[in-house]
């Protein structure tokens, strides 16, 4: 598999010496296709701060979300943009995700309902790092699931693995390199003349740990010069919106430019919705806001990858979800299961999956949420065992021996 | 091909005694190295001088002291600089009244809480109860979402090109336009500021005014930047360098992340009150405190840990919160394979349950709480204890966990990791080991027996470790000699360069092995870190003239040594103002 791509590397490094290959051909290297043809990518996004996936994906089919929520609900389809967008006549998507709906009926976006993290924990903080770790309950996991996910290469990409903001993610931290950054500009070494002495300092350097870091960051420095140099315009006229929107720009210039880019994972934060979840209008409010966000980003990315998305999947997750019945502020408590998405050429859309448990109050988890259908790493683990490759389940969720697909990847 | 051969030889050689790998920690230190090698694993980092003045003292004597910290005076420019962050002085329940969290606030709005008598935390709480009122009113109008935009009263505030400043300006920029505003306008900005701009505008701002806008804005932020503020400052200016290096590693050994819940609030307690007495005493003492602090019950949930109820004895053991427990087996106490069960691990659970906090978000103490306790019989490693116990349970827990081999030799391994090497030699842990046991957890001894050692004084420990973030930022500061007013920037830089302060989520704490230090951003930004302090680009630290002409005698001041040969063929064909900035950020100051 990575043969041809080792081969480019060295011939590099034999006719230009090391250290001093130029920026084209060191990224050219990363960029060869492999035996299996173009690499395939796993983007990863977390929804920090539980969402509300009642109001995400709505089931207004069932009665007792009305009775639930008598003035959070979002109301019945009616063809209008202030009530659901109906997907099967039973679930609909909250308006503010209307970039979504075409993708959904061309079959490119998938849902999974009820599904979550099995660990009972209503802590933002547990449920997060449970879910980051892959581990849901153990808390010592030092590594994380999507950093296991990368199955081990003698000489990888610098940036095969991208967590977007000035901290490396919990869920890509551990062995395999991965690289956090905030944007592509200000991945560099400041100053002029700085970074041919910084390098030529840790390139001679005895110092085995540094030497080798510091040769996959100035590769990784080298490759976003020859970025930073690019003027970027997003494909298809796409806009990306926000923080959010920045985030994954990043990740779709990375992925365009061909330099060996695996996985990569950004947050979307802001769904803490314990008050005025919901606005005047169903369609406003923090909820929509951070909907808006999120679904115009997706549809952006989506635009933007163009046919690209064929070896794309991007999974969207959140660390639980919320009280089925409304609280008294006009917002939801913390609650149980959720709903996730999975976006990309080879998803099966168009289809909700998983077990729905319904709402009625002896189907609610402890009398008060969603209940769980799906364990998270069902669908993770789908991503990772038939889209990425390369590792078993059991090693990117250790202790998941059994996990059931809901065949949401051809 | 002779000549070739013999070095290969040779090669192998030492590939061999890497291998064997302990051969270097029989190599003894040459008596300048010693002095070196103390600054570095006991202080923050040697500053000018201080080789000078640990000569003068006498090796030997000077660790004796740093061993009793109260026998040293401690700096009056610390002192000086710590006098103004009030909140470190503070118990929980004040600093709640101080900085009142949004509850406190919608409690005194409602009528439900009396208003406090400081005056800031009053402003503070008009402030924001005027703006939960305002976004109460935003929500229920006919606006939605557009009302969120605070753009228009920005513009009230800051003329255009002032809002340009603060949206562009370099840190010199929105420096300079800070001062120049009025107390008035500073205050109404941080009401008016979008989220995006209030970290420029937080970095610039002077520490008084910081403190103005935090307090009015969301006021447990100041409480944390007190605690990182004195954090560094420590580090920089304390003469009792080896006990702040001790409550860093101890507060790391027991972790609690600042950002969990009340745990926003009790941070200043539980490193003051609950760490920083006991890290030169005894280890039972100092699990005690961990175990009994609002902070680290609240983090690992054991405060709301219940046994069965009485009137249901039947049922499950619905509120068992196991967390606690285990974290005290694997990571406070035995180590992971301290040679425990998952039996063990709900055994010891079930001791603790109704060890909690009075009031949590009211910044109560712990509480014994015998209804929620399990009266049952337990068995803990093989020690039973008998039913019908109460608090005295989790005591005899901590009494077994203190005493236990597995805990002697976990905490002698990690303090011998800390200080000596990530691998470090069996024997001398074993040696440590031995002195805990005998001296029941006297942590002082078990420091005396790894600085007695031949291996502490050895070619193996030599520079064997790579400074963490927080390391190589002081150490930096100390080398260089510089003067620091204003700490929000370094510590925003530790936390660019992946130890956020106070911040690390899990309870494991931060690493202390190498590799983990070494990626890609981090090295970045260890690079830019330095190149920006060497040229005076790090807001509210103050450089003085780096001494020295030419580039070999900036970098032995630096580095208090010889430059490596790769360093110094760098650092002679640089331009002589990137020198320092180099020598900061070249592989030989990543270590210590």
């Amino acid at each position: 598999m990575q043969t041809r791509r080792l081969f480019l590397r060295n011939s590099a490094v034999t006719m230009f010496g090391v250290g001093v290959a130029p920026a084209w051909l060191s990224r050219a290297a990363w960029a060869a296709p492999t035996a299996a043809g173009r690499k395939k990518i796993l983007v990863a996004v977390f929804q920090r701060g539980a969402a509300d996936g009642l109001n995400v994906v709505v089931p207004f089919g069932d009665p007792n979300y009305y009775a639930l929520r008598p003035t959070i609900a979002i109301p019945k389809p009616d063809g209008t943009t202030e009530a659901a967008l109906d997907l099967d006549g039973y679930f609909g998507l909250h308006p503010a995700l209307a970039p979504l709906q075409p993708l959904y009926q061309s079959g490119q976006l998938a849902i999974v309902e009820a599904a979550g993290s099995p660990d009972p924990t209503r802590s933002h903080f547990d449920a997060q790092d449970y879910m980051e770790s892959g581990t849901p309950g153990l808390k010592s996991t030092s590594d994380g699931w999507l950093n296991r996910a990368l199955a081990p290469e003698a000489k990888p990409s610098p940036v095969r693995a991208v967590s977007i903001g000035s901290n490396l993610a919990r869920a890509l931290r551990g062995r395999n390199e991965a690289v956090a950054l905030t944007n592509i500009a200000d991945f560099q070494v400041r100053g002029a003349g700085a970074e041919q002495a910084f390098e030529s300092m840790y390139d001679g350097s005895s110092d085995t740990i540094l030497h080798g870091g510091a040769e996959d960051t100035f590769e990784a420095v080298k490759l976003m010069q020859s970025l930073q140099k690019e003027k970027y315009t997003p494909g298809g006229g796409a806009r990306y919106p926000g923080k959010f929107g920045q985030a994954m720009l990043q990740i779709a210039r990375l992925i365009k430019a061909n330099v060996g880019v695996e996985v990569a994972f950004a947050d979307i934060g802001g769904w803490d919705t314990h008050v005025n979840e919901v606005g005047a209008k169903p369609a406003e409010g923090q909820l929509a806001n951070r909907l808006a966000e999120y679904g115009q980003t997706l549809a952006a990315f989506h635009q933007d990858m163009g046919d690209r998305m064929e070896d794309i999947v991007v999974v969207t997750m959140s660390e639980f979800g919320r009280t089925a019945r409304e609280n008294g502020d006009r917002g939801t408590d913390h609650g149980h299961a959720n709903v996730m998405f999975a976006l990309g050429g080879g998803v099966r859309g168009g289809r909700i999956y998983g077990d729905w448990p319904g709402l009625a109050s002896e189907r609610l988890y402890e009398n008060r949420d969603l209940a769980l259908t799906t364990d998270f790493r069902d669908v993770l683990g789908e991503c990772v065992a038939r889209h990425l490759g390369g590792r078993a389940v059991n090693e990117v969720f250790p202790g998941y021996n059994r996990p059931n697909f809901r065949g949401l990847l051809t | 091909m002779k000549l070739r051969f013999l070095v290969s030889c040779a090669g192998a050689a030492a590939i061999l005694l890497a291998a064997i790998g302990d051969s270097a920690f029989d190599r003894k230190l040459t008596k300048d190295q010693q002095i070196l090698h103390a600054l570095d694993r006991l202080t923050y980092g040697p500053r000018p001088g201080d080789v000078e003045a640990v000569e003068r003292t006498g090796l030997k004597k000077w660790i004796d002291q740093q061993l009793h910290p109260e026998r040293i005076p401690e700096s009056a420019a610390l002192n000086q600089k710590l006098a103004p962050l009030e909140s470190l002085q503070m118990d929980t329940t004040e600093l709640i009244e101080h900085y009142p969290p949004p509850d406190l606030v919608r409690r005194i709005a409602g009528g439900r809480a009396p208003m406090p008598d400081d005056p800031l935390a009053r402003a503070a709480i008009r402030s924001l109860i005027a703006k939960q009122e305002r976004r109460k009113a935003a929500k229920a109008g006919e606006d939605g979402p557009a009302m969120m935009d605070d753009g228009p009263r920005l513009r009230d505030i800051l003329e255009p090109d002032e809002i340009d400043t603060l949206r562009n300006g370099t840190p010199e920029e929105n420096r300079a336009l800070v001062e120049s505003l009025s107390a008035d306008k500073l205050e109404n900005l941080a009401d008016a500021v979008p989220a995006k701009l209030r970290g420029r505008l937080l970095a610039a701002a002077t520490p008084e005014a910081r403190r103005r806008l935090m307090v009015m804005d969301a006021p447990q932020q100041a409480v944390a930047a007190d605690l990182a503020a004195a954090k560094l400052y420590r580090a920089i200016y304390s003469n009792r360098q080896l006990a702040g290096v001790l409550d860093d590693f101890w507060f790391n050994h027991f972790n609690v992340f600042m950002d969990k819940g009340a745990d926003r609030y009790e941070l200043t307690e539980y490193e003051r009150d609950a760490i920083a007495p006991h890290v030169l005493g005894r280890f039972r003492d100092l699990l005690e405190a961990t175990a009994k602090s609002p902070a680290m019950l609240f983090y690992l949930d054991n405060w709301q840990s219940r046994g069965p109820s009485p009137a249901k004895p039947g049922r499950k053991e619905a509120g068992l919160n196991e967390n606690y427990g285990r974290e005290l087996l694997e990571l406070h106490t035995l180590g992971v394979d301290g040679g425990y069960t998952q039996k063990d691990v709900t055994e010891v659970a079930r001791c603790f349950t109704g060890w909690s906090i009075r009031a949590p978000r009211q910044g109560g103490d712990f509480i014994y709480r015998d209804q929620w306790h399990d009266r049952g019989a337990k068995v803990v490693l093989g020690v039973p204890i008998r039913a019908g116990g109460g608090m005295d349970d989790g005591e005899k827990v901590l009494d077994i966990l203190a005493q236990s081999p597995a805990t002697a030799h976990h905490i002698s391994f990690e303090l011998a990791q800390k200080f000596v090497a990530d691998r470090p030699p069996a024997a001398l842990v074993d040696r440590m080991s031995k002195t805990f046991l005998k001296t029941h957890g006297d942590l002082r001894e078990v420091m005396k027996a790894m600085l007695d050692s031949p291996e502490f004084w050895s070619e193996g420990a030599w520079h064997a470790k790579v400074k963490t973030p927080f390391e190589v930022v002081v150490s930096a500061i100390r080398a260089t000699n510089a003067d620091v007013d204003d700490p929000f920037a370094l510590s925003l830089a530790v936390g660019r360069l992946g130890e956020p302060i106070y911040r690390k989520l899990e309870p494991t704490g931060y690493s202390n092995a190498n590799s983990d230090w070494v990626n890609s951003a981090a090295l970045l930004e260890r690079m830019n870190f330095a190149a920006a302090l060497a040229s005076n680009k790090v807001p509210g630290v103050h450089m003085g003239s780096i001494p020295g002409n030419d580039a070999d005698t900036v970098a032995r001041d630096l580095l208090f040594g010889d430059p490596s040969e790769q360093t110094r063929a760098a650092i002679d064909k640089a331009q002589p103002d990137l020198v320092a900035g180099l020598v900061l950020g070249s592989p030989d100051f990543q270590r210590r």
